[in-house]
């Protein structure tokens, strides 16, 4: 192996670009060909989910049900989770990960290239089964992307293919999280150390902890649904002298840093872009670093701040309310630290910064609702009502999904040399910011006065705030069309992008062409 | 196919014009117990503190936004770190916090304390309703969702939800409690786990199976508080309210000897002998309450989830069969026990409904004894 390695430096073409045809998607190796893959998948998952999301929002537009019966309606609430959370955004902080990381360090691609192409082709298999449980017999699972004990047991054939799907997209985003993390270490370029790596590495290389710290663990709590149902085993049935709430504090255990998972790389993404179009050094990077870790820290620490209505001890009500609540220190150091990057820079608001300024600002307000949840005795009001669907779709979607659009406009120009269309780019900005608003905002009100989530139906005084959220749905949803036609148009032709793109840009992925050669950095550049 | 004809349905509902009644609440109700008033105090309380810091925030933002832009000549600071700015910022918010959470512990630890109740109500989920028990008087009865928002719920009913008075609100049986009194509900379920959830009395505990939770209620004032399920409990996880009455004390002690004097006469109607008519009549209203859910007001199931009851193996087979499923259920399934919660009579005349309705005409009669001998 090695010596062919040697061969083939000694002797071959130092220019080889990508096999051709369509073989070449299948068998690369390439850190921005399998990028580009986990982004475009993900880009069409956003779709699917989205359609899911549409559908809900179509039937709760009125009160009574007009278009699905209610146990479909279940199938969509649970799919539009797991395809959004596992198929779509997941995917896509992977693919920017992909691209950027061996750019931003200095490397020529991933540490384990072959292990990249395994991670990602894994993805196509897994999200066929799990879509297709839509068609089999008693439909898709219906129980929530949550899967709780004893209700998911009685999913009908889709059962075993969730479990199976779940599992093998745990094992992508485990191999994905290794590939990442032995890049950082041993890949950086000459003078990088920890402290100078920029914050998008920074808060993926920990991120990563948190993907092998935590998908085992939900490996572990689907394992034993499977043996619960076929194998006779009581590990959440009280009749056996199992617990069903056993399986919620695994899940959350899981599901905590999972939510973390969805944001470090987007506050990374934020950090990066700021600075840029403040031509102003980020504020506090080191205080954003340590600020990044203690939020892994605690996100181990806080699971059970989803469980408060189980029927815990005081003692334990009492320790993850104090811990939830003290999340609320490091992430507003970040938000601080990103308003003293803005303060006294000389700002320009092209779309990604237009994005990035969003993110800051919707990303906070789903963080004060976050606090007010983190209360325990408001909880009680509060836990699963329509305040929580706002709550985390303010987080991830004006959060999570709105740092990934501006990650894709900030180096959209970068990956193909071309200029997007900064007109448009606007556009996409304005509708989707308002859009959004009109589609989550209102959600805080009707879950305040009552409304349940999950619900395919409800009371008629939610009917107006339903109805205006069902118009801010399909307004969001139409305007993601814009996006994808902005993106498509740029790969196919565009204004040349410059090396720099941006004016004030910094970092080693600004010192490669645009588009960068095919193996990143051949030789390695020497940071000071 | 499927897409088409959801779009044809966004088009046609959008067309009508929308059914206004809706009240504009943007706010959690202050309740009507002194806790429920407690926990909206914090919920104010944390709310405001979020609107200042957010004031502050924002309004820096967006002061930048404005002056400090490159089209106005801005020219870049270079500061980009101060330990003493970092440590300002952590040791406020942290202040804050406490501030906020020495009150809501206090609340939490009131919130917590059941003892010294002055009664005590079992509350058990099922799919898809509440069942109560009153332990000290001896009443129990299960709480479905009420017949007209059943009605009005279901898809392509043609019912406009507005004319139906709380709607998707409303029980056939509501709880009742007194009021003044120190309430404490137990909570349980059967099946799968469920949340017992009421606003005005801010309480909400999760019902789930083989264990018992605990919440109490003391509600000062008399009125009827609505309230619904919030555990994802399966396909009519939407249809399953709470209705709490809170009465007098005196109104209370007369609901309760009704209660009792209504469950000697379902005793008695359990002894009697029955022809087909009436039968069939009861077999119907126990069916839609207790059977309709799953199997479908007309018997066609959900293929592939929920079997038919028309031309089913079971419901035109062997009788004893037929009846030791719906007394016993069948394990694995969502198919519930019925012995406990059914009279003889229901249960005679639910299956007597079921064979000889629904598209079944097997001419099968079942008597209250029949039942009583095979329990």
């Amino acid at each position: 192996m090695n010596a062919q390695a040697v061969e083939h430096v000694d002797h071959d073409d130092h220019h080889h670009g990508p096999a051709k045809g369509w073989m070449r998607w299948i068998t690369t190796t390439n850190h921005k060909d399998i990028g580009s893959l986990y982004l475009w998948f993900s880009l069409i998952m956003f779709f699917v989910g989205g359609i899911m999301a549409l559908i809900i929002r179509a039937e709760l537009f009125q009160p009574g049900l007009q278009l699905v019966d209610p146990a479909f309606f279940n199938q969509m609430t649970t799919m539009h989770a797991l395809v959004m959370i596992f198929l779509a955004l997941m995917p896509a902080f992977v693919g920017l990960a992909n691209w950027m990381i061996p750019m931003m360090i200095g490397a020529p691609d991933m540490a384990l290239p072959r292990m990249n192409n395994w991670s990602f082709w894994i993805l196509p298999f897994a999200s066929t089964m799990l879509i297709a449980t839509l068609f089999v017999d008693g439909g898709a699972p219906a129980g929530g992307w949550t899967m709780y004990p004893p209700l998911v047991l009685q999913t009908g054939a889709a059962f075993p293919m969730l479990i199976f799907s779940v599992h093998l997209l745990g094992i992508s985003s485990i191999m994905g999280s290794i590939n990442i993390i032995a890049t950082i270490m041993n890949m950086r370029a000459p003078g990088m150390t920890y402290m100078k790596m920029p914050l998008f590495v920074w808060t993926w290389f920990i991120t990563a902890y948190l993907l092998i710290a935590t998908m085992p663990v939900l490996a572990g709590a689907v394992t034993m649904l499977l043996t619960d149902k076929y194998f006779a085993t009581s590990f959440f049935s009280a009749a056996g002298g199992g617990d069903p709430v056993m399986f919620q504090h695994i899940f959350w255990f899981f599901g905590h840093p999972e939510v973390y998972i969805l944001i470090l790389p987007a506050f990374g993404i934020v950090s990066q872009i700021i600075p840029t179009f403040a031509r102003k050094q980020l504020f506090g990077y080191s205080s954003m670093v340590y600020a990044t870790a203690s939020i892994a820290f605690l996100s181990f620490i806080v699971w059970a701040h989803h469980m408060f209505t189980v029927g815990l001890p005081v003692a334990a009500e009492l320790f993850f309310m104090f811990a939830t609540m003290l999340i609320a220190v490091p992430t507003g150091v970040k938000v601080f630290n990103w308003v003293s990057t803005m303060w006294k820079g000389s700002m320009t608001f092209e779309t990604p910064m237009l994005f990035a300024i969003g993110f800051v600002i919707m990303f906070t307000i789903g963080g004060f609702s976050g606090l007010m949840l983190a209360i325990t005795p408001v909880d009680f009001q509060y836990h699963d009502t329509y305040f929580v669907v706002a709550h985390f779709h303010y987080v991830l979607v004006p959060g999570a999904i709105f740092a990934v659009m501006a990650a894709v406009y900030y180096w959209l120009p970068k990956w193909t040399g071309n200029m997007y269309d900064e007109k448009l780019g606007r556009f996409h900005f304005w509708f989707s910011t308002i859009f959004v608003n009109i589609l989550f905002f209102p959600q805080h009100f009707v879950g305040l006065a009552g409304m349940p989530r999950r619900i395919p139906d409800y009371a008629v005084q939610f009917a107006d705030f339903n109805a205006i959220s069902s118009i801010g749905a399909f307004g969001f949803g139409l305007s993601q069309l814009l996006f994808a036609y902005i993106v498509i148009k740029t790969v196919r032709s565009g204004k040349k992008a410059t090396d720099q793109v941006w004016e004030g840009a910094d970092g080693l992925e600004w010192t490669l062409s645009s588009p960068p050669p095919y193996h990143s950095f051949s030789t390695q550049p020497i940071v000071k | 196919m499927k897409r088409s004809c959801i779009t044809g349905g966004v088009l046609a509902s959008l067309l009508t014009p929308l059914s206004v009644h809706a009240d504009w609440e943007v706010n959690m109700p202050t309740g009507v117990t002194d806790l429920s008033a407690e926990i909206y105090g914090l919920h104010m309380a944390a709310f405001w503190v979020c609107v200042i810091i957010g004031i502050i925030v924002f309004g820096a933002m967006i002061y930048s936004i404005i002056h400090h832009r490159k089209d106005k000549g801005a020219k870049p600071a270079t500061f980009h770190e101060s330990t003493t700015v970092e440590i300002v910022w952590t040791v406020i918010p942290v202040i804050i916090l406490i501030s906020l959470a020495i009150p809501a512990a206090q609340a939490l630890v009131k919130i917590e304390d059941s003892s010294n109740a002055d009664m005590t109500i079992k509350v058990t989920g099922y799919q898809w309703k509440w069942q109560y028990e009153y332990a000290e008087d001896g009443i129990s009865f299960f709480s479905n969702l009420d017949a007209k928002s059943r009605e009005a719920s279901a898809r392509g009913s043609g019912i406009d939800p507005a004319t139906v008075d709380n709607y998707l609100l409303e029980v056939d049986n509501p709880v009742v409690i007194p009021v003044g009194k120190k309430v404490r509900f137990l909570f349980t379920a059967n099946d799968v786990i469920h949340s017992w959830w009421v606003p005005e009395l801010a309480v909400k505990k999760d019902a789930i199976p083989g264990f018992v939770n605990d919440m109490w209620a003391q509600v000062n004032t008399p009125g009827t508080y609505r309230g619904q399920c919030t555990e994802l409990c399966g396909k009519d996880h939407g249809f399953m309210p709470i209705t709490v009455i809170a009465k007098e004390e005196s109104e209370y002690r007369q609901w309760v000897a009704e209660q009792q004097a209504a469950a000697k006469e379902a005793a008695a109607a359990s002894e009697q002998e029955w022809d087909m008519a009436g039968l069939l009549e009861k077999g119907q209203q126990v069916y839609n309450t207790s059977c309709a859910a799953c199997h479908g007001a007309t018997g066609a199931g959900i293929p592939g989830v929920f079997p038919a009851m028309t031309g089913s193996a079971i419901a035109t087979g062997d009788i004893n069969a037929h009846i030791d499923i719906v007394l016993n259920g069948k394990a694995g399934t969502a198919m519930q026990a019925f012995a406990a919660q059914l009279s003889d009579a229901d249960i005679a005349a639910v299956v007597t409904y079921e064979r000889n309705a629904l598209g079944n005409s097997t001419g099968d009669m079942v008597q209250p004894a029949a039942i009583k001998a095979l329990r």
